[in-house]
């Protein structure tokens, strides 16, 4: 199976559709899977055209790896039904929850890192790659608040997972500012405990900024550009990772089509000055 | 029951109710509410704009912050049951059937029921259609088959004025009176893969509904004819094999 390209990728958003062209710092478009499960109709057809030109990665926002329930059989199916029709370089998912009972809450909820529910999350893991015939990636989540049962650092319980299953991890870098931001801790300690060599790919977002009394709280909100912060954290990973495939990852207030091109311009300018001279020409998908 | 499960009750039940949720804590204690209501909000929020997205003409008629608090509710009374968010919201007309607040805009239910036709036209499995040209041959043997529908088509009979409303509640589109009447509207995605919405007289009306219970199409011909005297079915055939609305034919014993 092939890879994602290490070079920048962008969240697909239908209304830019026409005015996507090859461009050698644009190497993938990821996708959010549920917007994907109908029958047909546009969606599919534009995904058909995208795919013939573009690196696709397949996210999922629904499967609640991290919830106590079973994983939703249909939806796996589901799932299954894309990969096999789109056959994406890569798929992944979150290190959250989403859904209870018969109900799904749309958010990417947290959970408390505890030996049960380590064991929950590889067993959910192993099951997904399992039903997709696939390694996936797992992503890092950015949290808001703590919990008083947790007992394994989140790094670790990521390198658990990872040795556990053999799934790979994708490392959100704006994840990782706002967590340690909301918890007082720090960026670089996290990252110096983070398991590189399982990452297959890194996301960048943007976040807003609300206060509280101890300082501030920043919320994952996908809608701003990337912050300088974060583009630094993304320069020192990719010095120690090499270049990886790296998305921009924007979904509320969708900016012009220009703009995320140019945020990933700047993505491709990082992942070119950390990347040895022979993989610096790049030519269009 | 587990202690992950009991962790993921509490957090739900905090989500709806408001209340913190047992463990969840902070760096600081005393602002663990505060933080514990950005998911609160999201999860909120998230389902409200999704929502939205679904009855975009319903928040329209409404208004935005009207919309939101009836989302709130609805979210409550009948959240997603699947990941999949455009096949949620088959529930909101009859919710909004039953909810006092918008008693006085009775066309609310049709309208929600014609928008969440739409959703579901959009999605519709992508089926070859017949040509126009087949249509001459089909004709001559109206007695003999019936005709086999895109998925996507859907009729919404409605005692208001169902297309009238939607069609003035567009982006852009200006205010106007309409007057309420009854309305029968036609949805389906075109060979564009748009999804227009057609309002039908009473014949057309007669004939569609006719199709889509699968009746032979002499007796959709006849149902048109007893509902609009006179009626020439010509004219709707056409419009619906040219828009790719036919995807077959079976023979019948009829």
């Amino acid at each position: 199976m092939t890879q994602l390209p290490a070079r920048p990728g962008l969240g697909f958003k239908p209304e830019h559709f026409s005015q996507i062209a090859c461009d050698p710092d644009l190497g993938f478009f990821e996708i959010h899977a549920e917007n994907y499960m109908g029958a047909g109709g546009p969606p599919h057809a534009m995904l058909t055209a995208l795919r013939a030109d573009f690196g696709i990665s397949l996210h999922g926002v629904g499967l609640s790896i991290g919830g106590p329930g079973r994983l939703d059989t249909a939806h796996l199916a589901r799932l299954r039904a894309l990969v096999d029709r789109y056959q994406p370089e890569s798929f992944s998912e979150h290190l959250a929850w989403s859904s209870h009972g018969e109900a799904y809450l749309n958010d990417l909820l947290p959970l408390p890192y505890t030996d049960e529910t380590l064991r929950i999350v590889c067993d959910h893991v192993d099951e997904v790659q399992e039903a997709l015939g696939r390694r996936m990636l797992l992503e890092t989540p950015s949290t808001y608040v703590l919990f008083e049962t947790s007992t394994i650092p989140e790094t670790e319980f990521l390198r658990a997972i990872a040795q556990r299953t053999g799934c790979g991890l994708l490392l959100d870098v704006n994840n990782v500012f706002v967590s340690a931001t909301n918890h007082r801790t720090d960026a670089r300690a996290y990252l110096a405990e983070f398991p590189f060599d399982q990452v297959g790919e890194i996301h960048l977002g943007g976040h807003a900024v609300e206060e509280l009394p101890s300082g501030p709280l920043l919320i994952d909100s996908h809608g701003a550009p990337v912050a300088d912060p974060v583009w630094t954290l993304f320069d020192e990973v990719i010095a120690r990772t090499g270049p990886l495939p790296s998305l921009i990852e924007w979904d509320n207030d969708v900016p012009d089509y220009p703009v995320l091109l140019d945020e990933a311009r700047r993505a491709a300018r990082i992942l070119r000055a950390h990347a040895p001279q022979a993989e610096r020409t790049h030519v269009c998908a | 029951m587990s202690a992950h499960e009991a962790f993921a009750q509490s957090f739900r039940r905090g989500i709806f109710d408001g209340e913190l949720p047992q463990g969840v804590t902070a760096r600081d204690p005393a602002e663990a509410a505060q933080r514990f209501a950005v998911y609160r909000n999201n999860v909120l929020h998230s389902l409200g704009r999704a929502l939205a997205a679904r009855f975009p003409v319903i928040e329209r008629l409404v208004g935005a912050d009207f919309f939101n608090a009836m989302a709130r509710v609805y979210v409550e009374a009948d959240p997603p049951n699947s990941p999949v968010l455009f096949a949620w919201g088959e529930g909101f007309a009859e919710f909004l059937e039953g909810f006092p607040p918008v008693a006085a805009l009775p066309y609310l239910p049709d309208v929600a029921r014609l928008e969440y036709a739409r959703g579901q036209a959009y999605h519709a499995a992508d089926l070859p259609a017949l040509a126009p040209a087949d249509l001459g041959a089909l004709a001559a043997r109206a007695d003999a088959i019936r005709l086999v529908l895109h998925p996507s088509v859907t009729l919404i009979a409605s005692g208001h004025a169902i297309r009238a409303i939607w069609a003035a509640n567009q982006p852009g589109a200006a205010p106007q009176e309409i007057e309420d009447r009854p309305e029968t509207a036609l949805v389906l995605r075109d060979r564009k893969l748009d999804v227009p919405v057609w309002a039908l007289g009473p014949g057309e009306a007669a004939f569609a509904r006719e199709l889509l219970g699968q009746a032979p199409l002499i007796r959709a011909a006849e149902a048109a004819a007893t509902a609009e005297p006179g009626f020439d079915v010509g004219p709707i055939l056409f419009r619906l094999f040219a828009a790719g609305a036919i995807i077959g034919w079976e023979d019948c014993t009829c």
